[in-house]
């Protein structure tokens, strides 16, 4: 053979040899299982968020099938990564439905992915659960479109009134991530609400995720002297915040909203967290056997305390088999109704009721860091 | 003016952290022309060698948190690093010059593991994986496929896009995606000077920072490798022929960089304890745009450039609007190049035709 | 007369395909199709910078989304107005004016911002004019982050779906077509000198700033036109899908396709797109395998895949 088709065919066989090795997903047998979506942001900068997310439906949907499945049948679960990026959650959104011909979608976390593949399942008619999106927008899309999670008008308004009737603030500034929309509409939320109740806003600095320095912010902030800090961000920079407003000398009390909520809160931000607060869907530490055999559960399987995320899908899917079994059906105009009508579900994360506008009404959570720990302070209700 | 003077710290320390990355950055692109668009990676992976050992049991009985084991952990990721940047530079950068036997074998070796990773879920069929994939590779190459020498640049920086999304991905799977905190392996004490607030730990990483710069120097400027490394920079081809092996200091470059990539993240990671697999991502390119700032190719300029843009960003971020801060290191940038093309340090290099 | 004939074909074949392929691909394949049209358009008017002028520019992305969020803005804010100014004509119609008004500002706007990037590059040689349209890039994103108006970090919701098969593949035509006359014309023989030696095209009374320009500028408009149809596809907008990370996408379709050809841009960007979406077989390894495939790509074959195969009669390419 001549040098060159020697090549060619060389590359060509290296080429199958890799695709064979490579090549493997198990394929579901349709007709005995229930397909059900998941799409999430697995890898990329918020894969902590789609990987918890995951382990809760999966962890949820394990359960269902030890018990005997539903409907009859076993519940398989197809997983789909969307990269943390906002059109590739469309993309996968598209994927499962139409290829997959899952029954329902469950996420995403971040309200900016969930808008992207909402209008897929409403355009084909797919219910789809969001476990964790607060934005007002997501459930607005259409009426198949449903959160379990309380939505930002109601956790900025919690942590305003937290601040003033419990803590008794009257200066607070504001460090909010300007590159996540959770952030700045709870951001605005809190102050919109915190100004009605009286109080007063004396800084509005920003960061951007994925920053580690904020020196510059809480120097500035620190020069405007606010009693309290609310920083509606993630954990992950969260961590670093509060050690550098510790290190910088800045007396203030740190609030947050359910960003905060991971097990690697902690670790990152260590005694710096100490004596702050931040609202959350559930707590660790509530007694009730449900909330702790969850935990214990999540725990044993994954080497790791359940965060937000993880609960709120775990719920979230639970909701979803519970719907179907309550229409005993599939189809997806009857699971639409079915969820539709959810009422006082006993989620981990609070009792769980669905109203017309396909959101949560439930219960908020404040938890104060104490000691290292989680502590939980009080309830407020909607 | 306390606020000032302490955004002016914070500028300094920030401006020193992407100085170290710069400097790897610069040397890379001196000898080769490259911009290694890994390096950041490497720097990420520093930091997590660093988080390994200080963790380890071993190193932690033996060592407690004495300055010996700050150091142990310090020159053990630096060695790490430099490991990686030589296994890059010899399995992906080489090829493209010069004979580079195995690099198939290494690669489907990779693919191998991570399909066995993804059969198996266990350590044995990543091996077992692994081999096979090494086996294939090796057949495959002694059947005659080989890379193709290449005197192409941009396909070059290609292969550093496709290492530098491989150790990002790669890094998401095995060593998790989910930010871990690095311990304090440096206590830390406040110290006041009048109503400033200076930290211990700030300091010591920038007089790490600056005693590794002046190592470089040395290295660099008074030794004789740093004299190849000098000659390969400023024409690959004569100093072959001056009987450099330059395969050789090339590869001394990249785990020099590398080393001082690794030593950065354990910096970095010490003032700011978080490290994730993609840390790398914004420094590394904040870091670029600071060795070009300075002259690409241009040791001190690098230094000079990482310190400009530190400043500028606190400065901005603290009087202006931190939504911005990003945009700033380009503005900045953008601005000095216009006024000079090649960079602060850089010698205009007239072009004969 | 053959020109004509061409284009009436191809509006004849892509209106048929249209009203057939969604359904007879499914939606997530015709989702990729509309993807692999948006990335040909992209890849085609950036191998005009950088394969046909050699110009090393890496922030298409910034390009891309003027385009989508100029488009966007103009259909979504003005539509209810535009609609009523031209009510007598069919919904259909409407649509299609929308969309053309959409594209032609989002053209205009990434046009503008091509030749704010290009003016400055002028003085500026390889690595640095790359980093600085990699800034370019990143503040034009950061720019948008701040824009309340049109979604900042929330994203721009609620984009009339406007695209479809035929005027993307419209669009993918009018690219190769339009970028394959130039490069054959005289202007296209100007690109290549600078490409080849800027120095020898000066001196042989090249205006080498015109022509490079020009290339940025005709280059982004492209670029928001295809910024116009994502963002009329998608229905959504978010500054995380122009990251610089898109830009490095962009380049990799280019040169792995190989560079400085139109047949090479479209084989990259086809050839990206697709490997992108098949290894979601490989679940959480997807990206690591597309890199070592990159890189094994890039080491046995740098001329690319196309490398000097040629479909296009050519006078002057390499």
């Amino acid at each position: 053979m001549t040098h060159k088709l020697r090549q060619l065919v060389l590359c060509l066989l290296g080429i199958a040899a890799v695709l064979v090795m490579t090549s493997c997903s198990p394929k579901a047998s349709e007709g005995t299982e229930i397909v059900v979506g998941v799409y999430g942001s697995l890898t990329g900068t918020d894969a902590t968020f789609g990987t918890s997310s995951r382990n809760g439906v999966e962890m949820a949907m394990d359960e269902v099938n030890k018990a005997g499945g539903v409907l009859g049948k076993q519940i398989h679960v197809i997983v789909e990564d969307d990269q943390s990026k906002p059109e590739e959650a469309q993309t996968v959104a598209t994927k499962l439905i139409s290829k997959d011909h899952v029954v329902a979608l469950l996420g995403e976390v971040a309200s900016s992915r969930s808008l992207f593949a909402a209008p897929v399942a409403q355009q084909n008619g797919i219910p789809m659960i969001s476990p964790a999106s607060t934005n007002v927008k997501v459930t607005q899309v259409g009426d198949y479109i449903f959160r379990v999670c309380f939505i930002d008008p109601f956790q900025g308004l919690v942590m305003a009134k937290f601040a003033t009737k419990t803590l008794k603030l009257k200066n607070v500034a504001i460090l909010r991530d300007i590159k996540n929309d959770y952030s700045v509409g709870l951001a605005d939320v809190f102050i919109e609400n915190f100004k009605k109740m009286g109080g007063n806003i004396v800084a509005d600095k920003s960061y951007s995720a994925g920053d580690i320095d904020f020196s510059a912010q809480l120097t500035s902030i620190k020069s405007s002297n606010p009693q309290a800090i609310f920083v509606p961000g993630y954990y992950t920079e969260v961590g670093l915040i509060a050690r550098q407003t510790k290190k910088l000398g800045i007396n203030a009390t740190l609030m947050g909203g359910d960003g905060w909520d991971s097990p690697s809160l902690i670790g990152i931000g260590g005694e710096a967290l100490n004596g702050s607060y931040f609202s959350n869907h559930y707590s660790v530490q509530d007694p009730s056997p449900a909330i702790q055999k969850f935990v214990g559960d999540y725990k044993a399987r994954f080497n790791e305390i359940p965060d937000g995320n993880a609960a709120l899908s775990y719920d979230a899917a639970h909701i979803l088999v519970e719907s179907m079994r309550k229409a005993n059906t599939t189809d997806a105009a009857k699971l639409r109704d079915a969820i539709a009508q959810t009422t006082d579900y006993p989620g981990v994360t609070g009792k769980i009721t669905i109203d017309k506008d396909r959101n949560s009404v439930k219960p908020a959570v404040v938890l104060q860091v104490k000691d290292g720990k989680l502590s939980y302070v009080e309830t407020i209700t909607p | 003016m306390n606020t000032f003077l302490q955004q002016v710290i914070n500028g300094i320390s920030q401006g020193s952290a992407y100085a170290l990355i710069a400097l790897g950055y610069t040397m890379v692109y001196g000898v080769l022309r490259l911009i290694n668009f890994a390096h950041s990676d490497v720097y990420m992976f520093g930091a997590f060698m660093g988080y390994y050992l200080a963790n380890n049991r071993w190193v932690q009985s033996r060592l407690g948190t004495s300055p010996a084991s700050a150091i142990v952990i310090m020159l053990g990721a630096m060695i790490l690093s430099a490991g990686l940047g030589i296994l890059i530079e010899r399995f992906a950068y080489r090829p493209n010059r010069s004979a580079s036997p195995f690099t198939l074998a290494f690669w489907f070796g990779i693919l191998g593991a991570a399909a066995g990773q993804l059969i198996g879920q266990s350590f044995a069929t990543l091996v077992a994986g692994a081999g096979i994939g090494i086996l294939i590779g090796v057949v495959i190459e002694k059947a005659g496929l080989r890379p193709v020498k290449q005197d192409s640049r941009l396909g070059l920086l290609i292969i550093a896009i496709g290492v530098s999304l491989f150790l990002e991905n790669g890094g998401q799977q095995v060593f998790g995606a989910d930010p871990k905190f690095f311990p304090e392996i440096i206590p830390t004490t406040l110290m006041n000077f009048g109503s400033l607030k200076v930290d211990s730990q700030k300091l010591i990483v920038l007089g790490v920072a600056v005693v590794l710069m002046v190592l470089l120097n040395l290295l660099v400027h008074y030794t004789k490798t740093g004299k190849a490394m000098r000659a390969v920079s400023h024409n690959l081809d004569a100093a072959k022929l001056m009987g450099i092996n330059t395969d050789r200091i090339i590869a001394v470059t990249f785990a020099v960089g590398s080393a001082l990539a690794g030593a950065g993240g354990i910096l970095v990671a010490l003032l700011y304890p978080r490290i994730d697999p993609l840390m790398g991502v914004t420094p590394g390119l904040k870091a670029f745009v600071a060795a070009v700032l300075g002259g690409i190719g241009n040791i001190t300029g690098a230094m000079i450039g990482g310190l400009i843009l530190g400043l500028a960003e606190v400065m901005a971020v603290g009087y202006g609007e931190s939504t911005y801060r990003d945009a700033i290191a380009f503005i900045i940038l953008v601005l000095i190049l216009l006024l000079k093309p090649d960079g602060i340090m850089g010698k205009g290099s007239t072009e004969k035709v | 007369m053959k020109k004509w004939l061409f284009w009436f074909s191809a509006i004849v074949v892509l209106a048929a395909m249209q009203a057939g392929v969604r359904d007879v691909i499914g939606p997530y394949y015709f989702q990729i199709l509309i993807l692999v049209g948006i990335n040909i358009i992209l890849a085609v008017s950036l191998n005009l910078i950088n394969g046909v002028t050699g110009q090393f520019s890496i922030g298409h992305a910034g390009f891309y989304a003027v385009g989508a969020y100029t488009s966007a803005s103009l259909v979504y804010y003005g539509q209810t107005s535009i609609r009523a100014a031209i009510s007598f004509l069919p919904h259909m119609a409407q649509d299609v004016v929308l969309l053309l008004l959409g594209l032609l500002a989002g053209a205009i706007a990434a046009g503008i911002a091509g030749l704010a990037v290009g003016i400055p590059s002028l003085r500026l040689r390889g690595d640095y004019l790359a980093i600085v349209t990699l800034g370019f890039g990143e503040i034009i994103r950061v720019l948008i982050l701040n824009i309340d108006a049109i979604g900042a970090s929330r994203g721009f919701s609620g984009i009339p779906l406007l695209s479809n098969f035929f005027w993307v593949y419209f669009f993918v035509l009018v690219t190769v077509v339009v970028v394959h006359n130039l490069v054959d014309s005289s202007y296209g023989r100007a690109f290549i000198s600078i490409r080849d030696d800027e120095i020898a095209a000066e001196a042989m009374g090249i205006d080498t700033t015109r022509f490079k320009v020009m290339a940025f500028v005709i280059s982004s408009m492209f670029a928001g036109i295809a910024g116009g149809l994502f963002g009329h596809f998608e229905m959504n907008l978010h500054p995380n899908s122009f990251l610089f990370t898109t830009s490095f996408y962009l380049i990799i379709m280019i040169v792995v396709g190989g560079l400085g050809s139109i047949e090479g841009a479209i084989l990259g960007a086809i050839l990206v797109t697709v490997v992108l979406e098949a290894f979601r077989g490989f679940g959480p390894f997807r990206l690591v395998n597309f890199a070592v495939l990159l890189v094994l790509i890039m080491l046995y074959r740098p001329q690319g895949l196309a490398g000097n195969w040629r479909l296009f009669r050519k006078a002057g390419a390499r």
